[in-house]
């Protein structure tokens, strides 16, 4: 569908501009002594494999210069800033779930509120006022699938983990020791009646 | 003290290794957090009650809402918040399936899709000058492609097709003198009346042809006498108006366009006749009129005779008449009787025929009943059922039907304008809490299913169960004190002047008052302290809020006072103080023996009062008198004044709580370049941890942390509208920072090309502000930080061994401070309505910037990255310490929106409030929405999760000590043997 762009000079009934190709069309009209121009553009949101908390057409909101107009999208996806002043403006959209670039909006008066717009995060200009997000945005954190790695990173995992550690491996180290140092050890050990595994390590990392 | 700064380096780093943003999985929503979504006070509501489909009504309201409710239940079906600029003139349906709004005076037409709230069509209308805004959707259920909305607005008259919003004629009525009064349209008619006054003397009657637009005939009279406006639309040929004296009545017919005068006075209807007020509601043949207190009601006759056929007492409200089987009409009245009100359902034409009668209790803190609106339904037994809509003094909406409450909906807290915390009660000894803590086996289920869900092993009804568990989960919305300061109470106050208390925990209404003065019958309220916040020896008072208010909307009309109770919500004591409020300062650390805090309250005339008006108040005070500076900024002329305390105004009045002032030092700004549209100080209770900021180097800074600072930031005149109003050249942005005891600039800082509207928020020794940057065409964020110069000496530690250092010298608010100031300034990539910073009990965890940006969402940005020390490629050391490379614009990382996946429409504030936990702060945002949330800037490093397993630790521990066991087991085992060998 084409966007019908109204305007109203001070005794013209209706002008109704068809144009084929989706570009912000104005048409000035007289409004006391300034002269006030028309914006108007179309939201472009990519359908959305997401389903979830992601905007509805109906929840987008398009806010003038930081809250000086605010309107809607239509079910096409249009919208229309109506007696806008010439001069440079701000675009932007607000839709849940979706980040978009604020548009800078050049209004010409000599041209007849010919619309120029650059996106403001990218500079990247466009040909015609047609927004779409700049990135989908995702409010919540992914929880990670069970795993064996984030029980073993857990506080109890790591305790367990150095239990097996002393249990499993300390044994295996007790083996490489010299069977004769080993009963050298075990008789100190006897003569001072408490085994310590403090007393064990250092002589078994002596032997070596 | 190099090692002490080492050590407290290490620990820095190790704090800050990792940028901590908030995050928040979908399964914990609603566990810290609460939402709450409102629409405002109710303007109009239309019914739509088809026999096929959900009933609905469709409301507009105060707050610039348009909203389809549920007529069953009162939830939302669907809503729009409009622009703060766009206010809703009138709402209607039109074809059955399309709801109309009309706003901003008359000159925006919107379509809405009934069902899903889906706009449909916009149309912008000319408009010329101010005039009134009539909306008219022909009641015509049959879809009649012919018929056409009539807009009235801006001096034209628009008449719109309801299909697709397509202007079909317009019609000028902007002549001088010429004010449109009404527009009529008669049903089957393709005739459309318009009526107006011309100098408010003369009648004219346009009859235009609604098909083309065509002036048909056009009739005027000229009427001996003036016009007073004030009109109500009796039928469709008549109308009735008062004159300029107001005492008398005068009906309009224009009957086949001839108009005719019939004057009749008040006093030939109603005995003690005074000054006269039609009231709105339209009622066919009909009209109520106030007199003396009193509302009659009026009849037409056919020939324009009036004649009174009933009276009320003032407090009753009336609905519209509504069309009834059988070519009836009938309205509704409410009127209230001790805590009851008494609706009442009658036929216009036979006012003894009542339909209805029906009494409701009704809370005390609700009010009078202001707006009334009706909708009939048939009963099974074939006769008329009623339902009323009703609208309370407090703004709150309900729904009556059967003598039955069937919903209500808390309106007020749409429009909060202050907030302040509350403690809870202390949990006392006799009461009893196992009725909430489980038995151990529950417990230890429960942990249980925790833990499967933790592991992802826990099949779908376990989900369930675990949520349910941790939506209830035991002491969340107790009414006591916990011992992490979770729970509290936010006191909230509203447009209407009632204070809600909102627990933390869920959010319920805890107890709600709406107040009350001696000397008004319903003052507004201004603005919230808190008044007594016992602690130490004053334990058994209950904690109270003082409520400032004023009698009328004239900052020079005199002020209330009201202290309530925040345990109870009982209002302690009202006052009425003889004198306007302009400026509230509570005084820091003055505290009388019953810890009620020290006030201060300037009026109108240069004044001060203290209260609370005690002999031992004025004790304290007048001690530090010498010591107590206030300031005052006066927006429009650009100047802020300081003061000081000159005497008491013992020669003007006999009170001896009142005291004079004296002008110490004034800061004017050249109204030709600069306009003051911004001022801000550091909040009063904030608590800074440490005054000495370390960075890598060992290097010692101060922080310059005095509470005597402001911060103002002006525009050239030009800027100060909107965006796209200026041009660069033309616009310049300046901030100060300026002492406000000795009225010092401390700091200048220009930004050319700039504009607001400024946002900014001061903390401990740093501001960051927000603004628009005209060249770049972008938000940008600017931080400075303030710190100490004088002080920067005492880094030498031979120096602090010696006893050289001057960190003992006493600081004078009246010295010259020595500061420098580091800034920086960042693109920001949205606008923003407010900024907040959070606050901790002990100011030890690092800060977030809460910005409420234009989406309606709060982004939590970390303070690290709003450092003026961020450099493009920060050294090993710099890395370590925490901070980020340097970025020309700030980040919005979606997982740090704090209200995730919600919008807190309309935000107009953030309040935050610390929890007796250090790395816990209460978050509440405040606008048509209302939302609550606990953040922990730095995460909870002082306290376990919610989340954390028990279960695991739990089952972990006991697998160890069986470990023991069984290895013990088998060495004793293996020793036995080895003993035998």
């Amino acid at each position: 569908m084409a966007p019908i762009i109204r305007s109203s000079p001070a005794l013209a009934f209706l002008v109704l501009q068809f144009s084929l190709i989706f570009f912000s069309s104005t048409l000035p009209y007289s409004s006391g002594s300034e002269d006030t121009y028309t914006i108007t553009g179309r939201v472009k949101i990519p359908p959305s494999n997401v389903i979830g908390h992601l905007s509805k057409l109906s929840n987008v909101k398009v806010i003038l210069n930081g809250g000086q107009c605010v309107t809607f999208l239509r079910p096409d996806g249009y919208f229309t800033f109506h007696k806008v002043p010439a001069g440079t403006h701000l675009v932007e959209v607000s839709a849940m779930g979706y980040f978009f670039s604020p548009v800078r909006v050049d209004v010409s008066a000599r041209h007849h509120g010919k619309v120029h717009a650059t996106l403001t995060e990218t500079r990247r200009s466009l040909t015609e006022l047609v927004l779409e997000p700049l990135r989908e945005e995702q409010y919540y954190e992914i929880r990670e699938p069970f795993s064996i790695l984030s029980i073993v990173k857990s506080p109890m995992g790591l305790m367990v983990g150095f239990m097996v550690v002393v249990v499993f491996l300390m044994p295996k180290l007790m083996e490489n020791i010299d069977p004769e140092e080993m009963k050298q050890a075990q008789e100190e050990m006897r003569r001072q009646g408490v085994p310590s595994l403090s007393s064990l390590l250092p002589s078994a990392g002596a032997s070596r | 003290m190099a090692m002490a700064l080492r050590l407290y380096l290490l620990l820095i780093v190790f704090v800050s290794s990792a940028i901590v943003s908030f995050s928040l999985y979908e399964d914990q929503v609603g566990l810290m957090d609460w939402h709450q979504r409102y629409i405002g006070k109710v303007k109009h509501a239309v019914f739509h009650t088809q026999k096929t489909g959900r009933k609905r009504v469709i409301v507009s309201t105060e707050e610039n809402v348009v909203a389809s409710l549920d007529l069953r239940h009162g939830e939302i079906f669907w809503r729009h918040v409009l622009g703060t600029k766009d206010a809703i003139d009138g709402v209607d349906i039109a074809l059955g399936k399309y709801v109309i709004t009309l706003s901003s005076e008359g000159s925006m037409l919107r379509a809405w899709n009934l069902p899903d709230g889906q706009m449909v069509w916009e149309t912008s209308l000319h408009s010329a000058q101010h005039s009134k805004s009539l909306l008219s959707v022909p009641v015509n259920l049959k879809f009649d492609k012919d018929y056409s909305i009539l807009v009235f607005g801006g001096g034209y008259l628009h008449a719109v097709s309801p299909i697709d919003g397509e202007l079909l004629w317009k019609k000028d009525f902007t002549a001088e003198g010429f004010e449109v009064q009404r527009v009529l349209q008669p049903l089957e008619s393709s005739i459309v009346y318009v009526l107006g006054f011309l100098h408010s003397s003369e009648a004219i009657v346009y009859q235009i042809d609604s098909k083309s637009g065509e002036v048909v005939a056009e009739k005027s009279k000229a009427f001996p006498g003036r016009f007073s406006g004030e009109i109500s639309a009796v039928s469709n040929d008549k109308v009735v108006v008062l004159d300029s004296t107001r005492s008398i009545l005068v009906t309009i017919s224009f009957v086949d366009g001839e108009i005719s005068f019939q004057k009749t006075l008040i006093s030939s209807l109603v005995e003690d006749s005074g000054e006269a007020e039609i009231l709105s509601p339209l009622l066919s043949n009909m009209l109520a009129v106030k007199v003396n207190k009193r509302t009659i009601f009026v009849r037409v006759g056919d020939q324009g005779k009036l004649e009174m056929v009933d009276s009320l007492s003032d407090e009753t409200a009336m609905s519209d008449s509504l069309p009834v089987a059988d070519d009836q009409v009938a309205f509704a009245s409410v009127h209230h009787e001790g805590s009851k009100i008494h609706l009442t359902v009658k036929l216009v034409d036979d006012l003894d025929t009542v339909l209805l009668r029906e009494s409701i209790q009704m809370d005390q803190h609700r009010g009078r009943v202001d707006r009334v609106f009706i909708n009939n339904y048939i009963k099974t037994d074939r006769s008329n059922g009623f339902r009323a809509l009703i609208v309370m003094e407090d703004h709150s909406l309900l729904l009556l039907q059967q003598g039955a409450i069937v919903w209500s909906r808390e309106e007020g807290l749409a429009s909060v304008t202050d907030v302040t915390t509350a403690e809870l009660p202390v949990e006392k000894d006799g009461v009893s809490v196992a009725k909430v803590e489980h038995t151990l086996v529950d417990w230890l289920k429960g942990h249980i299913l925790k833990l499967k869900g933790s592991l992802l092993l826990a099949s779908p009804e376990d989900v369930v169960a675990i949520q349910e568990m941790r939506m209830k989960s035991s002491g969340r919305s107790k009414l006591t004190r916990d011992h992490n300061g979770f729970r509290k109470l936010f006191i909230a106050l509203t447009r209407a002047g009632k204070l809600f208390a909102l627990h933390t925990g869920d959010g319920r209404i805890v107890w709600s008052t709406l107040l009350n003065s001696p000397a008004c019958a319903r003052p507004s309220g201004i603005s919230l302290y808190q008044w007594q916040v016992p602690h130490h020896h004053a334990m058994d008072e209950n904690p109270s809020v003082l409520v400032v208010g004023r009698c009328g909307s004239d900052s020079s009309s005199p002020g209330v006072l009201s202290f309530v109770d925040v345990y109870t919500g009982k209002e302690i004591s009202s006052s009425d103080i003889g004198h306007s409020v302009v400026q509230v300062m509570p005084l820091p650390l003055f505290t009388d023996s019953t810890e009620q805090r020290l006030h201060l309250i300037a009026d109108t005339d240069g004044h001060v009062h203290l209260y609370p008006k005690t002999p031992e108040a004025l004790g304290i005070f007048q001690r530090e008198f010498q010591n107590v500076y206030w300031y005052n900024v006066e927006g429009d002329d650009g100047i802020i004044r300081g003061h000081g305390m000159k005497s008491s105004c013992a020669g003007e009045t006999a009170d001896e709580y009142c005291f004079t002032t004296r002008e110490l030092w004034t800061v004017v700004f050249p109204s030709e370049s600069e306009k003051i549209i911004s001022t801000l100080t550091r909040k009063p209770n904030e608590v800074v941890h440490t005054q000495a900021k370390v960075s890598t180097d060992q290097d010692v800074l101060y922080k310059y942390v005095s509470r005597n600072l402001l911060f103002v930031a002006t525009v050239s005149p030009k800027g100060a509208g909107e965006i796209g109003s200026v041009t660069p050249e033309e616009s310049a942005l300046v901030v100060y920072l300026i002492d406000t005891v000795t009225g010092r600039i401390l700091h200048r800082l220009s930004h050319q090309g700039c504009q607001g509207p400024v946002h900014a928020v001061f903390s401990e020794n740093w501001v960051v502000y927000h603004y628009f940057n005209l060249r770049a065409h972008k938000y940008e964020v600017t931080v400075v930080e303030i710190y100490d110069q004088s002080r920067a000496e005492n880094k030498n530690v031979w120096k602090l061994v010696l006893g050289k250092h001057n960190l003992t010298a006493p600081i004078s608010s009246y010295s010259r401070p020595e500061m420098f100031t580091k800034s920086q300034s960042y693109f920001f990539p949205q606008s923003v309505k407010t900024i907040a910073v959070t606050s901790t009990a002990k100011g030890i965890t690092s800060k977030q910037l809460l910005i409420g940006t234009i989406g309606d969402q709060i982004l939590a940005l970390d303070k690290r990255f709003v450092d003026p020390r961020r450099t493009l490629n920060p050294s090993q050391a710099e890395k370590e310490e925490g901070i980020i490379p340097l970025t020309d614009s700030l980040p919005i990382i979606p997982q740090s929106y704090i209200t995730h996946s919600l919008k807190v429409e309309g935000l107009r504030g953030i309040v935050t409030a610390p929890a007796k936990l250090e790395s816990t702060t209460h978050v509440f945002a405040y606008g048509v929405d209302l939302f609550y949330t606990r953040l922990a800037p730095s995460k909870t490093y002082d306290s376990l999760t919610d989340d954390f397993s028990y279960a695991l630790l739990l089952i972990t521990i006991v697998a160890l000590v069986a470990a023991i066991y069984i290895t013990w087991a088998l060495s004793e085992k293996k020793e036995l043997s080895e003993k035998w060998r």
